[in-house]
């Protein structure tokens, strides 16, 4: 139903629509980014299309697997039409900025037009994908990190970015990993007050003999 | 970092009190979930308001690029952590889209009716959570007594009470135990009950009522802008629910109504929630009824279902099938998809992304509340301090979801 | 009960019992028997161990029949810290804020695995266990645990208490069903 607004978007855009698929089910339309914007409100006001209803926003990162690096990923939906599509542009870390070298590499940032002039809820989409890959959207009111914290370096949905790398804000304790009793010492409710030295022996409630578990 | 604490020197000891800077959260007991509110006020009313959320990111997208497509389940449990298997179900209907699969209809009625259940615990929780906020604490002892009941279900069927990981890519980790059925028609009338039993408790509460009519009110062209869905945008009065407009599983053979509200308001929100309590119980009784006792729970395909335990350890084909799908994962087609389900804070969107591999190349989860909770502020704006706890309440902002 | 009155009366009475040595034991004793049931809690909820703390405190299991009911939502009025939930690296500070605010004597308990190690959230946002900030008395493993094994836990620092015992506990089984049956 809705490759009619695939092909509303081609005859309205022509060569900016530079593909088009629907794999299982899903029209996606791949645009110029220099025209995100325009796009995106004929989307929200052609009366054919009339997609009132932000989804998603977010990007995806194909580092070292296609060219341009990043690909911002938009689904909206009409609520009148009752149909769906995918908007995507692909954009790269923008060498404007002289930004190339490697201690920069880290946080330097795609561009992109940001949306929330047409839909307002991509106001936090947007901040989110600012945070978690490094694009920056030119005309978003508030552009800063909505999940991590202002401290934190780097953008960690990136493929570049290690998993396990932390940035702590608090200091760690000195003697964080202290030793915990053996696990053959029985924790837990004392029957009757006794100290760990005189656990083994004991029986419980149960009547069983309490096997260490770190015995035989 | 944003300071813990306004910090003062001895001549400001004079608080600024117009505009006067106040931060709720993330640790506030009035707001569940950990989110943090800067608000500027002015006498008790909001001048401006900063919702800050983000305490509870756990890198749900990140992890999900390390294991196998079947690794991801736990993680997704986790999401919304109030209704586990309606995520479940939605991840594994996310990837059985891109394999084009479809699993059997025992397996389809049996995700219904533990979906719905699922459902009907969330609402419970919201419902109970945001009335106990409002000092009022026996219906939430009653909702959750109502939610013990269903746990016990699931329980039996599952083998856990919060988390399950109970989904599976073309079915469910085991099939449902003889006494389900029985299980859920003798529970659910006790836990409507406990529900009618909570209601009247606070319908008649002149201070509940006060603290919910016309508070926190969304109009229906924003609430649509900003991509709001599920119970938050139905309040306002947009009949859109993934289950009726765009039926997935056997969801359109089931009968059943979509509360919808007028006003946006935090009493649209209650009643619509506790509405939705009803209509599941119906949905749950029609699958009951269409679910058949007998025959196969999981899709007929070695490459994406486990064999049984003991041709594993009998059989040199189960063997490899079994190493097979464990240590390189299922087997997703390159490409790109989009499945969206009605979980129990609204749409809850895969965006799934494969490169052919056993694992994912990128799993983005379109969290539901992630959208309402940033009308928070605009709900909040102008209104008064206590204002927010309701509103806040009635929006159900589920942490591990709205955080990823 | 306030630190400051239940450290003055220690004092003097370790200045009077000094020749006996026997009055201080006991009152001590005392001491600890009440604090062990009186545990004022400040509960740290973030995440889905939420949803069982709410199981824990609601009939079924209902933790006020063991002296543990009362929440405070002021860290100045609590002696029970419950971790309930992961802690990211951002809430991190907020933790160690509260915690510091606590007058002693304080406890802290780890609910659920993710307070206790991280759990398998072992990524760039999580703190891999509360005890790399604030010290822990009692851990309570599982995904969420179980309100039994939380209660255990809570037992389990009772008597801590009782003994004057700081060192840290984790619940676990009483007994291994499987060499019980090994043994049989």
């Amino acid at each position: 139903m809705s490759t009619k607004v695939l092909a509303r978007l081609e005859q309205a855009f022509g060569a900016s629509i530079l593909e088009t698929h629907d794999q299982f089910g899903d029209d996606t339309a791949v645009v110029d980014p220099s025209r995100w914007l325009e796009i995106a409100r004929f989307l929200r006001d052609d009366e054919a299309c009339s997609m009132d209803h932000f989804i998603d926003l977010t990007a995806v990162d194909y580092l070292g697997r296609a060219e341009p690096r990043f690909e911002v990923v938009l689904h909206v939906r009409s609520i009148e039409k009752l149909h769906r599509v995918r908007l995507k542009a692909r954009i790269d870390v923008s060498a404007s900025d002289d930004a190339a070298d490697d201690a920069n590499a880290e946080t330097a940032l795609a561009r992109i037009d940001s949306l929330v002039s047409v839909w307002p809820g991509a106001n936090w989409f947007e901040r989110e994908c600012f945070d978690m890959f490094g694009v920056a959207f030119s005309g978003h009111p508030d552009l800063r990190r909505i999940l991590m914290y202002g401290e934190f370096v780097g953008h960690p949905l990136r493929k570049d970015y290690d998993a396990s790398k932390t940035q702590p804000l608090v200091e760690y304790r000195a003697a964080a990993n202290e030793k915990l009793p053996p696990f053959d010492q029985h924790e837990g409710m004392s029957f009757g007050r006794q100290t760990h030295a005189q656990r083994p022996a004991a029986r419980n409630l149960l009547g069983f003999e309490t096997p260490g578990l770190g015995e035989d | 970092m944003e300071p813990l604490d306004v910090e003062l020197s001895e001549g400001e000891l004079e608080l600024p009190n117009d505009p006067m800077q106040v931060l709720m959260g993330p640790a506030h007991p009035a707001m569940h979930g950990t989110v943090r509110v800067v608000l500027e006020l002015s006498g008790e009313s909001i001048r401006k308001a900063d919702v800050q959320i983000g305490y509870l990111h756990r890198g749900f997208e990140k992890m999900c690029e390390r294991g196998t497509w079947t690794q991801c389940f736990p993680y997704v449990d986790r999401l919304n952590y109030a209704s586990p298997l309606l995520n479940n179900v939605g991840f594994a209907l996310a990837v059985e889209k891109m394999l084009g699969v479809t699993v059997p209809e025992r397996c389809q009625h049996y995700r219904v009716a533990l979906g719905e259940l699922a459902r009907i615990c969330d609402h419970f929780v919201c419902s109970g959570a945001m009335a106990m906020e409002l000092g009022a604490f026996t219906p939430f002892l009653y909702f959750v007594k109502a939610r013990e009941l269903i746990w016990d279900i699931f329980e039996e069927e599952t083998g856990a009470r919060v988390t399950h990981s109970f989904g599976r890519v073309g079915g469910m980790a085991s099939p449902p135990t003889p006494a389900f059925k029985e299980m859920v028609r003798s529970s659910l009338p006790a836990a409507l009950a406990l529900l009618a039993d909570g209601e009247k408790l606070l319908m008649k509460n002149r201070i509940f009522l006060d603290r919910l009519e016309n508070v926190g009110v969304m109009s229906k062209e924003t609430a649509v802008s900003l991509g709001w869905t599920g119970v938050v945008l139905r309040s306002t009065g947009v009949p859109y629910d993934v289950r009726k407009v765009h039926p997935y599983m056997t969801y359109d053979r089931y009968d059943f109504e979509v509360p919808v509200g007028t006003r946006g308001d935090n009493y649209d929100r209650f009643m619509c929630r506790a509405e939705e309590i009803r209509q599941s119980v119906r949905i749950i009784e029609q699958a009951l009824a269409m679910m058949p006792d007998e025959g196969p729970m999981n899709v007929d395909d070695p490459r994406i279902v486990l064999p049984q335990k003991d041709e594993v350890y009998s059989t040199i084909e189960g063997t490899i099938q079994h190493f097979k799908i464990v240590m390189e994962g299922i087997k997703i087609p390159a490409g790109e998809c989009y499945s969206y389900t009605e979980a129990g804070n609204g749409e809850l969107g895969f965006y799934i992304v494969s490169d052919g591999s056993g694992t994912p190349y990128r799993v983005r989860i379109r969290p539901p509340c992630f959208a309402s909770t940033q009308g928070l502020e605009r709900m909040i704006v102008g209104a008064m301090v206590p204002d927010i706890v309701p509103t806040f309440g009635s929006i159900n902002m589920i942490g591990g979801e709205c955080d990823h | 009960m306030s630190s400051s009155i239940s450290a003055a009366a220690t004092t003097t009475l370790v200045l009077e019992g000094s020749e006996q040595g026997f009055a201080t034991t006991r009152f001590e004793d005392v001491l600890n028997w009440a604090r062990k049931y009186s545990l004022f809690q400040y509960p740290f909820v973030t995440a889905c161990c939420a949803m069982e703390f709410m199981a824990l405190a609601s009939p079924r299991f209902d933790m006020a029949r063991f002296g543990a009911e009362a929440p405070r939502f002021s860290p100045r009025q609590s002696d029970l810290l419950w971790v309930v939930g992961t802690i990211s690296q951002r809430q991190a500070p907020v933790l160690k804020t509260v915690y510091d605010q606590m007058a002693d004597p304080k406890y802290v308990l780890a609910f659920g695995t993710c307070a206790s190690s991280g759990g398998f959230y072992d990524n760039y946002t999580t703190l891999a266990g509360i005890d790399k900030i604030v010290p822990v008395d009692v851990y309570v493993p599982g995904c969420p645990p179980r309100p039994e094994s939380v209660i255990d836990g809570l037992l389990m620092l009772q008597d801590k208490i009782a003994r004057g015992d700081r060192t840290a506990g984790v619940v676990k089984p009483r007994f291994d069903p499987v060499q019980l049956r090994r043994k049989a």
